[in-house]
């Protein structure tokens, strides 16, 4: 029997606004979504004028953190290689492929290297069979240009994307902070910004010689993000990304040795913030994740400089990208496009979208429910978010992974 | 007439008014009136400290807690001596014999420390911001004794305390900063202690150890030590630490002392009775020549030690003033 959401907002393929109709799922997949109206019988859900997206597809998490995900409306998320051990063999990618389910679907992300050091392949064709998505070199950079080329050429002729993090460890050596006066008043030792748009330029024109398709994980200056727009117009396969961090706050947020703050590429200056909240505003930047790493005291409470980096981003990725949509940055279907469309499209699963076909992955929102970001009552395995006492709109109200209430 | 008197330097608010901080952290963020407060407290221990009994016994009873993370024999005993001689109990707690090696969190040994209910610890940690970290952990007052790269304000006190001496006014007078700033805690207190009392603050290293935005702290900015020196009244100079001077920062020590190393004919380029400072140790022949260093007029290196404890005894005076009870001191 098919179940039909009546009475909902639509958040539909190509659509800015949401349409209000109903979406009819038949079992695990979407039989139609808009206003079909000869859907047979079924079971009709009241959607009460709620938002209805597609389930986010989170593209780079550090951990599978289900209470978090659930919270943020995060249906699939893409895990990053860096664990511990790391995910550089078969065996691993195919365990760690079934660890969510049936609510949650985790994508394995390949180790590109060996131990993610950057200078032997892994095994990426084997992963692959495994059900890897895509490869990564985690939070490094290789700086070996001969291994990054060939890496280039591998995952070109398995058709998997490449997830780089951009930062010239040569520049960024020692560093926990951009270069700027709030890292020279904290005396912390920084890296210049420019450390992105060197290893950005050096990948485009490995790109160019292969022809891969190499996502940047994080592009969060506007020298980085100029190279991004014009390799795209030059028609390269390079897609990219950011977190809502990046997006809302500059290096200023790491006053008084704030190690939630402490994020890896470090926040930028307030330039920087801005050219990224345009790069958004005209498309050169394709996906928002949450880059969910939830960190515990032992790893938080400590000078900055031994802090670990991250933060926990998955609950407050949606509420945080709603100020985009509140700002006019984009529209409510563009966000959509880029928390569950894009990263999906780059993963190759037939999700992300409210498509006949697709698997029935997807939220009701209500866009306007406030809250307040709290440390302290968080859904996530640790609290260490940016955005403490941080006042937000928007929640999921209801999650549905393959048709099925979660 | 009565106009005049209120606006003498030498009248500060009263009771805790003129001193309104639980901790001393920095320099950043601190009135001018209230260094001005801490120095003129000094001065009475700069008095005592030369008389051949210096005790007093304004902390008598009281329990300071010396906690060294990171090494140091100068500032330690300055601290150690400057809460001797104000009767208090002063205990040292060494990096090397503490539980930090033994893989015990900060926040564990700064709870640790606060349950031995010290009426005032004084704190030393190779990272910065470390210090701020037990503060906010702990009952009773904390000094910062210099925290990785980010301050070390008794230093800079007692830097203002010696120009003050030779000098007078501090308002008005061109000093240069010469070394390695990018590094240096005490550089950044310096800046900041002496650009709110009014000086000219003149910024110089090579270009690999200068640190970031320096064009937001109010300083001017050289990288030529010649042109740096052109008009200065005092010349404060850095220690650059061994670990920097084969290659990852600067070539040689020989290239760094042909370039930025405070020579006789060098100090003929500042003001005529410029006064040459160093917080120690000293690279002799690095950094500074022997004869500039040992230079009976233009030296106030080991005045600078002097002052050292006097400062010292002054902060830890003020911080306790109100576990004391002082009147007007809440």
């Amino acid at each position: 029997m098919n179940h039909i959401f009546t009475n909902a907002r639509l958040i539909l393929p190509d659509e800015e606004q949401p349409k209000t109709g109903r979406l009819v799922v038949d079992g695990d997949r979407i039989a139609s979504a808009g206003n079909v109206m000869d859907d047979g019988p079924g079971k009709e859900i009241d959607c009460k004028d709620r938002i209805l997206a597609p389930g986010i597809v989170d593209l780079g998490v550090f951990a599978i953190d289900k209470p978090a995900f659930r919270f943020g409306g995060i249906t699939r998320a893409a895990l990053m290689p860096d664990q511990s051990p790391v995910l550089d063999l078969p065996a691993m990618i195919k365990q760690s492929a079934a660890e969510g389910k049936p609510d949650l679907w985790s994508h394995p992300i390949a180790a590109a290297t060996k131990g993610l050091a950057g200078t032997q392949l892994a095994e990426i064709g084997l992963m692959k069979r495994s059900g890897a998505k895509g490869v990564a070199t985690g939070r490094q950079w290789i700086a070996d240009s001969g291994i990054m080329l060939k890496l280039l050429q591998y995952c070109k002729s398995l058709d998997l994307p490449l997830i780089v993090h951009s930062e010239d460890a040569g520049l960024t050596a020692g560093s926990v902070a951009t270069n700027g006066e709030t890292a020279t008043r904290l005396g912390l030792a920084s890296a210049t910004a420019a450390a992105e748009a060197v290893s950005i330029a050096r990948d485009i024109a490995l790109v160019r010689e292969t022809g891969a398709h190499l996502h940047f994980r994080q592009v969060t200056t506007s020298d980085g993000l100029n190279l991004i727009r014009a390799a795209k117009s030059e028609k390269l396969p390079v897609t990219c990304g950011i977190t809502p961090a990046h997006l809302l706050l500059s290096d200023i947020a790491i006053s008084d040795f704030r190690t939630f703050a402490r994020l890896s590429p470090p926040l930028r200056s307030e330039e920087n913030r801005l050219a990224c909240v345009e790069a958004v505003k005209d498309g050169t930047i394709d996906v928002i994740s949450s880059g969910h790493d939830p960190r515990g005291p032992e790893d938080k409470r400590l000078p900055y400089a031994e802090s670990a980096p991250g933060m926990a981003g998955a609950e407050t990725l949606l509420a945080l990208s709603f100020t985009l949509v509140r700002d006019d940055i984009v529209s409510i279907g563009r966000l959509f496009e880029l928390l569950s469309a894009n990263p999906a499209k780059i993963l190759g699963v037939e999700a992300g979208l409210l498509r006949p076909g697709y698997e029935a992955d997807f939220i009701l929102i209500d866009e306007d429910s406030p809250w307040q970001v709290d440390t302290r009552k968080m859904a996530a395995a640790a609290g260490n978010t940016p955005f403490d006492r941080l006042p937000v709109q928007g929640r999921v109200t209801a999650m549905y992974k393959g048709g099925r209430a979660y | 007439m009565t106009l005049q008197q209120t606006v003498s330097p030498h009248q500060f608010p009263t009771g805790s008014d003129a001193f309104p901080h639980r901790h001393l952290l920095g320099i950043a963020g601190l009135q001018p009136w209230e260094i001005l407060f801490l120095l003129e407290e000094a001065k009475q221990w700069v008095d005592l400290n030369k008389k051949s009994s210096k005790h007093a016994d304004r902390l008598d009873g009281l329990t300071v807690i010396n906690a060294f993370f990171e090494n140091s024999t100068r500032t330690l005993l300055s601290f150690e001596i400057a809460g001797k001689r104000m009767g208090a109990d002063v205990v040292n707690m060494h990096a090397a014999q503490s539980s930090i090696k033994k893989g015990e969190t900060l926040i564990d040994t700064a709870v640790t420390l606060n349950a031995m209910k010290a009426d005032a610890i004084v704190i030393r940690h190779g990272s910065s911001g470390a210090v701020q970290l037990i503060a906010d952990k702990v009952d009773c007052p904390v000094l910062n004794a210099g925290d990785g790269s980010h301050e070390h304000p008794t230093q800079a006190l007692l830097d203002a305390l010696t120009i003050q001496r030779r000098k007078g006014e501090i308002s008005g007078l061109t000093v240069t900063i010469c070394g390695d700033v990018m590094h240096s805690r005490v550089a950044r207190s310096n800046i900041y202690c002496l650009t709110t009392l009014g000086a000219k603050v003149r910024v110089c290293a090579p270009p690999s150890l200068l640190p970031a935005a320096l064009d937001r702290f109010n300083v001017e900015v050289f990288t030529n030590f010649d042109q740096a020196l052109l008009g200065s009244d005092v010349v404060m100079m850095l220690r650059l630490q061994n670990e920097r001077m084969n290659g990852d920062f600067i070539p040689s020590p020989r290239e760094y002392h042909y370039l930025y190393g405070l020579t006789r004919e060098r100090l003929m380029l500042a003001n005529k009775n410029a006064l040459v400072m160093h917080p120690g140790p000293m690279n002799r022949g690095v950094e500074i020549d022997s004869d500039v260093a040992d230079h009976l007029e233009h030296s106030a290196i080991t005045e600078q030690v002097e002052m050292g404890v006097a400062v010292r005894m002054a902060c830890l005076d003020i911080l306790t003033r109100k576990s004391r009870g002082v009147e007007g001191w809440s």
